[in-house]
């Protein structure tokens, strides 16, 4: 069992996260968005193989957090708070 | 030198001590260029490779694999083989695989023994078998043959079942698709990569595509771990890995990639002759030619590219085989291994050029690409051949995703995606 660093509980086992998408992946705004970055925002994915940052959120306290993770070989770098600018509000 | 597989070769050569078998499949250097060529030496590129050759008599291709063929997903999946599915887009490429596979054998002069040995899916409440009939009558409008098992058609077919009235999943019922079975998916490979290099195809393996030419905003070959290869039309067909090869072609897929967990067991003498499904443990389970208990079960569903899997899942797994087969509770595990899975939010394949001109796609087939090996080969052939559309393939093409029209078998077809 993989221990991943909630940043407001703590390292918990794996089971207990849930994958919510890539970091970095904002609504669009506005009312003049093609169905083409729709589709983007909606389906298209980084899906990077290695170091990437991720949305995760921890089920039992119900917080999102982002987390900083290897896909390769699974390493966790770092867990942080969502800021405003970073991921929406 | 004997090319040709049978039972008087086999003779002939037992005579003649084995002296006579030449390689099942030619190793040439790759050549500058190319009518085609395909990337990703599995079963999906390999069956490309075959078809091209054997439907639209194009044989000058390449086949450019990076480690060795059928060392990814088609050497790691659980061999099942059907075609009960939701939607008629659905039927229609899965129906086609399967015809296929019923021949494959003759066809390719290859044994992928493919054995028709029925599949059972299970419904663990009433609400299941209401789910279970409303599936049973889509399929059949499909044209695939399934019929509804009452409780007493499933203890005839699966005696060691936990039919316990106390079992955590108790059975009411469930779906039956007779013709649906196991291949061995090694020769799946072995007998398309054999039976292309027949037909001219030269399959290269250990090389890897570092970099796409793009001339003209066109895709014009490959730079390769061996040197430039350079094509009009270039096809990949490499399942968990398409994001990465996407991101070097300058665009990006619906796709997420994860790892899915299988397992054997010790051999043991028959006991279990046929497919049994359980969508309410997660777990499924055969047993193979060799007498090994081949069980899998749902995604690990954290984003990864390392073949290994989590404990939790495996945990999962084998605590569901244990409440469906308290029977198999003494069995000693043999193996435990993941493929790197391509999951697509439909839980349908992409096939179809892709937003680079002259590169095509055949991935996004997720946990269920095995079975359709036959029919994405055939497919992805075609739009290589002719650069356009087969009817069947329309339906897929990475176009859906922007204008809605999904073909979402997450929730139609009998086993979690």
């Amino acid at each position: 069992m993989q221990l991943f660093p909630c940043p407001f509980c703590g390292p918990r086992e794996e089971s207990e996260f849930h994958y919510g998408g890539e970091a970095g992946n904002l609504r669009p705004d506005g009312g003049d968005v093609t169905a083409e970055r729709w589709a983007g925002y909606l389906h298209m994915r980084d899906n990077p193989k290695g170091p990437g940052r991720e949305i995760w959120v921890h089920l039992t306290c119900g917080e999102f957090f982002a987390m900083s993770r290897d896909s390769v070989n699974h390493k966790v770098s770092g867990s942080s708070t969502l800021g405003k600018s970073e991921h929406g509000a | 030198m004997t090319r040709h597989y049978s039972a008087l070769s086999l003779f002939k050569e037992g005579v003649a001590g084995q002296t006579g078998w030449e390689k099942a499949w030619r190793s040439p250097d790759p050549k500058p260029r190319y009518d085609a060529i395909i990337i990703g030496g599995g079963g999906h590129g390999l069956a490309t490779a075959y078809y091209l050759a054997k439907n639209h008599g194009v044989t000058n291709v390449a086949l450019l694999e990076k480690g060795w063929i059928g060392g990814g997903n088609t050497g790691r999946n659980t061999t099942v083989v059907r075609s009960n599915y939701f939607y008629p887009e659905s039927a229609a490429i899965y129906g086609l695989a399967h015809s296929l596979y019923k021949t494959l054998s003759k066809d390719l002069n290859y044994n992928v023994m493919f054995s028709a040995r029925g599949i059972l899916t299970l419904a663990h409440s009433e609400a299941g078998m209401e789910t279970a009939a409303g599936n049973v009558n889509a399929i059949q409008v499909n044209g695939i043959d399934c019929e509804i098992f009452s409780i007493e058609d499933v203890r005839r077919v699966v005696p060691i079942y936990n039919f316990s009235p106390h079992a955590r999943y108790p059975v009411y019922g469930g779906t039956w698709q007779p013709s649906g079975g196991t291949a061995r998916h090694d020769a799946v490979a072995w007998g398309y990569a054999r039976a292309a290099s027949r037909l001219g195809v030269d399959i290269i393996q250990n090389c890897e595509i570092t970099d796409f030419i793009i001339e003209n905003g066109r895709c014009r070959g490959v730079v390769t771990s061996r040197g430039e290869i350079r094509a009009e039309r270039t096809g990949m067909a490499v399942a968990g890995h398409s994001s990465v090869l996407a991101a070097k072609a300058g665009f990006r897929l619906p796709v997420n990639s994860y790892a899915l967990q299988a397992c054997v067991s010790e051999p043991v003498k028959p006991i279990l002759d046929t497919v049994v499904i359980s969508p309410d443990t997660g777990v499924y389970v055969s047993q193979s030619d060799k007498g090994e208990l081949v069980i899998g079960g749902a995604l690990d569903r954290i984003p990864s590219y390392g073949q290994r899997g989590n404990l939790p899942v495996l945990e999962a797994v084998i605590a569901g085989m244990l409440n469906m087969f308290p029977i198999f509770g003494q069995l000693k595990m043999m193996r435990q291994w993941a493929g790197i899975v391509d999951v697509v939010p439909d839980s349908s394949p992409i096939i179809g050029e892709s937003p680079l001109p002259g590169l095509f796609l055949n991935c996004g087939w997720g946990t269920g690409g095995f079975k359709a090996i036959p029919a994405g080969g055939t497919l992805l052939a075609h739009l290589l051949a002719t650069g356009s559309h087969h009817d069947i393939s329309r339906p897929f093409d990475l176009d859906r995703f922007a204008r809605g029209r999904l073909i979402d078998e997450a929730a139609g077809s009998g086993i979690a995606h």
